[in-house]
């Protein structure tokens, strides 16, 4: 296949490594010559898949998050894995405005953005197991 | 007092960061809290003037600051609005709570 390249990433579910996630998907994806517009609504999408592992996916304790990007051709994949409590109900966490955690003033509309902002967003997950958001961007210029 | 931070009379204006992330929504959150605390605060300016980067955690930030005003019947600005930010301004709904000033036209106010 030509055109293709690929990155992983393992690193701590610390806050601070979510603006190491999104500049590190951002510079990947310079090879592809994004507009400011596609490179926004990119840091935009991984910065709330990661957030979501801290925050849910962990519940704030410390493991490991894997950020796999996958360049083919003039489309970008992004996957955002945890091996976190898991989504009891993927359909409902997807519904702009949900939250589990008002109280932390969570707006709810993390996985509402992805969508917005990627061309496809997919969910996998298993309660006890962990999360997988799978993303997919085509970087039009 | 921070210095992102600034009262005058019943008014607060928070500059925010250049990301407004997890992270730095939290430690502002904390802090306005903390003023809205001591001082009475009617209005609250938030201004992204250095802004360039937000997620959903801005929304929440601006969504819990609106609830604590709310009941004193203030109101909360936005001020030096760029394009992807007022983008998420619209798309989560927050715009119909909020008055919104792009960065371009100080003075204009737009959405509905």
């Amino acid at each position: 296949m030509e055109n293709t390249n690929e990155m992983t990433i393992i690193f701590d579910s610390r806050p601070v490594n979510e603006g190491l996630a999104r500049v590190a998907v951002a510079a990947f994806c310079t090879q592809l010559n994004p507009t400011l517009e596609e490179v926004a609504d990119l840091k935009t999408a991984v910065s709330e898949a990661v957030t979501n592992c801290i925050i849910h996916g962990y519940e704030g304790e410390v493991h490991k998050i894997e950020l796999c990007c996958r360049l083919q051709g003039r489309e970008l994949f992004v996957d955002v894995r945890d091996e976190g409590v898991g989504i009891p109900d993927v359909e409902k966490a997807m519904e702009p405005m949900f939250t589990t955690k008002p109280e932390k003033d969570r707006s709810g509309m993390g996985f509402t953005f992805m969508e917005a902002f990627m061309d496809e967003v997919s969910v996998e997950s298993r309660v006890g197991m962990g999360t997988t958001v799978h993303m997919k961007k085509i970087i039009r210029r | 007092m921070n210095p992102l931070f600034e009262t005058e009379d019943a008014c607060l204006t928070v500059r925010l960061p250049k990301e407004l992330d997890h992270p730095a929504s939290d430690c502002i959150r904390r802090e306005s809290d903390r003023i809205m605390n001591q001082t009475y605060i009617k209005t609250m300016i938030f201004d992204f003037e250095k802004t360039g980067f937000m997620d959903s955690s801005g929304i929440g930030l601006i969504m819990g600051r609106y609830r604590a005003l709310g009941m004193r019947g203030g109101c909360i600005r936005a001020i030096h609005v760029n394009g992807h930010i007022n983008k998420m301004l619209h798309l989560s709904g927050v715009h119909r709570y909020i008055e919104i000033q792009k960065q371009e036209a100080d003075c204009e106010k737009i959405g509905e």
